[in-house]
């Protein structure tokens, strides 16, 4: 298995949709086969139109705010002593995470393929927050589909869709999470494929939706780009880019224009959610050796029982509380381009209570993982070299975990 | 290739009506319920579709994920299908036994073992809900050399070109799906419209039986009679829960609707 250089990752599938020939693909029921064929063909024309790419340019520039912020935090690099620690402040974009840049995309497809309703899934809320927003701004009627578990701990995120008109749909069935949300929404779009277009909200699902994200999330990676050659004249000579993995959107937007620099000049790593330390169920398939399987219409990573049955997951983070993990991080997994490792619920408090308290920042639970492993390793690494850590997404959403967790004054 | 499932239609179409076939979850109730239920229906239909449960279905209706997740919370394996099919095969050695499933269960059991298994269990044919054509190539050829059928499911979303490609690539028996819906969705095409497409598939090699399924109940089914087969599911699985939920016998009830629905067809 090999990563081809100069030709985008997104592109690199075989005809069939798999990534290194077995990751991905299209598992689908017949119904969807012509949908997504018809997206497919929408997809392969606009992504090469200038037009299209004027137009998406134009909205990510006025309306999602580009660039976001890319930043020193010098306390924090000061109080570790190790690695010059960056951050680049993805929850800038408006609505306060990256997922705003493939629900602003999918919203454009919906519109020039003229579908009248948009759905999409969501864990931690956001990828339904920014659907929502994208949906009330292109004037498409809008349904959420987000697991009950979810609804009850991301509140903030709920009452943001509902305010933007966009109907909620919870989801009861298995263990209530962004697993199940995902589930019932590609089965409502079985039943509504001629009338409503479907936007999966992170680098998951049949290939065509897999491209689709990182398509749009790449936008992190080429703000990040243009960031570093202004701070340090070239990309620097060791770099290190962390980044929380649960779908796996926001990590692949951040290292996709750096895929073909040699990885002992800049380094990815994915963090996935380990979960409560006592508890053995965990978020993580790539740092704990699950096996392939077939999950939401692709092959993947995947926790899973021997019968083939997904297990259930457990994180504090529901934006990273998916048994599965997007068929590009298994390749960049096999292929070795990027490094992956876990990080536990515990862990991920614990970075939120020290960036907070030495940097006016606030990291979401989701990216508080990868700063957990950045600090931690930052601090065994030489000055000059440079680590960012994405800071993909705003705490405001995980208040009341956070309250109950840290106590009111991290809030 | 000798098959029951031909055989099957043959009856059928001797005595001038469509074949009927039913769904159950396997374990649905519990293990031998579920087998209970399977001998008590045999007598009226013609084919057995037995439900292989997963839990993150992408086309399942609410009635049968509910059968699926009670099947899975009682802790029914595969192994424990091949054996209640070998069971029931005792019981009806010549009525034809569908699996139906997701593909992940198939693939971690390892295609050629699952194959294996299945033909010494007694299954006739597999119904794979997201393994499409032409993905489902080379599986479908491990099917036909162990003479079980790979149905090939169709869809009104699936093109008259692509129509053309599946069905010359398909076994003897293939699956018509009446609407755009998961499972057991009220049924919302008229059944002339969905007659009108199943004779436009029918068309295209009169020699393939088309089944046509999804929304199928006992007040649709006499509507739909023409069709070379019918296959009733949601409607028998919310059977199954009513039953339980009003601890009624569902081997009873189920056996009771079974025969009602054959009565309707004849």
């Amino acid at each position: 298995m090999k990563l081809k250089k100069k030709i985008p990752v997104i592109d690199q599938g075989n005809s069939h949709g798999f990534w290194g020939g077995k990751f991905g693909g299209n598992f689908v029921p017949e119904t969807l086969k012509k949908p997504i064929e018809d997206l497919e063909i929408l997809f392969n024309k606009l992504k090469k139109d200038k037009k299209f790419i004027a137009e998406r340019d134009k909205y990510f520039q006025n309306w999602v705010g580009v660039p976001t912020r890319f930043i020193k935090l010098k306390n924090i690099t000061n109080y570790i002593g190790g690695a010059q620690i960056w951050s680049k402040v993805v929850s800038d974009a408006n609505g306060g995470a990256h997922k705003i840049y493939n629900a602003t995309v999918h919203c454009l497809l919906a519109k020039r393929s003229g579908k009248k309703i948009i759905c999409g899934d969501t864990g931690a809320g956001y990828a339904g927050k920014m659907l929502s927003m994208a949906a009330k701004k292109f004037g498409l009627k809008c349904k959420i589909f987000m697991g009950a578990k979810d609804i009850a701990r991301q509140q903030p995120n709920v009452k943001a869709i509902k305010r933007n008109g966009a109907e909620v749909i919870p989801v009861y069935s298995g263990s209530q999470t962004l697993v199940d949300a995902v589930s019932e929404c590609m089965r409502f779009w079985v039943a509504n494929c001629d009338t409503t277009a479907m936007c999966v909200g992170s680098t998951v699902g049949p290939a065509v939706f897999v491209r689709i994200c990182g398509w749009s999330t790449s936008q992190i990676s080429r703000e990040l780009k243009v960031q570093l050659i202004n701070e340090f004249g070239s990309i620097p000579r060791k770099l290190k880019l962390y980044n929380c993995v649960g779908g796996g959107s926001s990590s692949f937007g951040f290292w996709n224009e750096f895929m073909d620099y040699d990885k002992k000049q800049v380094e990815f790593i994915g963090v996935e959610a380990g979960g409560p330390k006592k508890s053995k169920k965990h978020a993580a398939p790539l740092t704990y050796g699950s096996k392939i399987g077939i999950l939401h219409g692709a092959a993947q990573y995947v926790n899973q029982n021997s019968d083939g049955q997904i297990e259930e997951t457990e994180s504090i983070s529901a934006g990273l509380d998916y048994p599965g993990i997007s068929p590009l991080h298994c390749f960049l997994k096999d292929t070795k381009r990027a490094r992956y490792t876990a990080a536990s619920d515990e862990e991920a408090l614990r970075a939120y209570k020290l960036i907070t308290k030495f940097e006016k920042l606030r990291p979401s639970l989701e990216p508080s993982h990868a700063f957990f492993v950045a600090l931690k390793e930052a601090k065994k690494l030489s000055k000059d070299t440079v680590v960012v850590i994405n800071s993909c997404g705003d705490a405001y959403k995980d208040k009341e975990i956070l309250e109950k967790r840290l106590g009111k004054k991290y809030v | 290739m000798f098959n029951p499932i031909s055989a099957a239609f043959k009856k059928a179409r001797v005595e001038n009506r469509p074949a009927l076939l039913t769904y159950t979850v396997a374990g649905d109730g519990s293990k031998k319920q579920s087998l209970d239920i399977l001998k008590s229906i045999s007598k009226n239909a013609d084919i057995l579709e037995v439900g292989v449960p997963h839990n993150t279905p992408v086309a399942d209706g609410s009635q049968i994920q509910t059968s699926a997740y009670r099947a899975i919370k009682r802790g029914i394996k595969i192994n424990d299908i091949f054996k209640i099919v070998k069971d029931f095969k005792k019981f009806d050695k010549n009525k034809p036994v569908i699996l139906m499933g997701y593909y992940n269960m198939i693939f971690q059991y390892g295609d050629n073992n699952f194959l294996n298994k299945c033909k010494t269990s007694g299954v006739n044919g597999l119904i794979v809900v997201d393994l499409p054509w032409p993905e489902n190539k080379d599986f479908a050829k491990k099917c036909k050399s162990k003479s079980i059928y790979f149905i090939q499911l169709l869809s009104p979303t699936t093109t008259g070109k692509r129509l053309k490609k599946i069905i010359k690539d398909s076994h003897p028996m293939n699956y018509f799906i009446s609407m755009l819906s998961t499972t057991g969705g009220k049924l919302k095409v008229s059944p002339q419209e969905i007659l009108k497409n199943y004779h436009r598939i029918k068309n295209i090699n009169p020699k393939k039986e088309i089944v046509i399924g999804f929304g199928i109940t006992d007040k649709t089914i006499g509507k739909l009679k023409s069709a070379d087969g019918l296959v009733v599911g949601s409607a028998i699985c919310k059977e199954i829960t009513r039953s339980l939920n009003s601890r009624q016998n569902p081997v009873i009830n189920v056996g009771r609707l079974v025969r009602k629905l054959k009565n309707k067809i004849k």
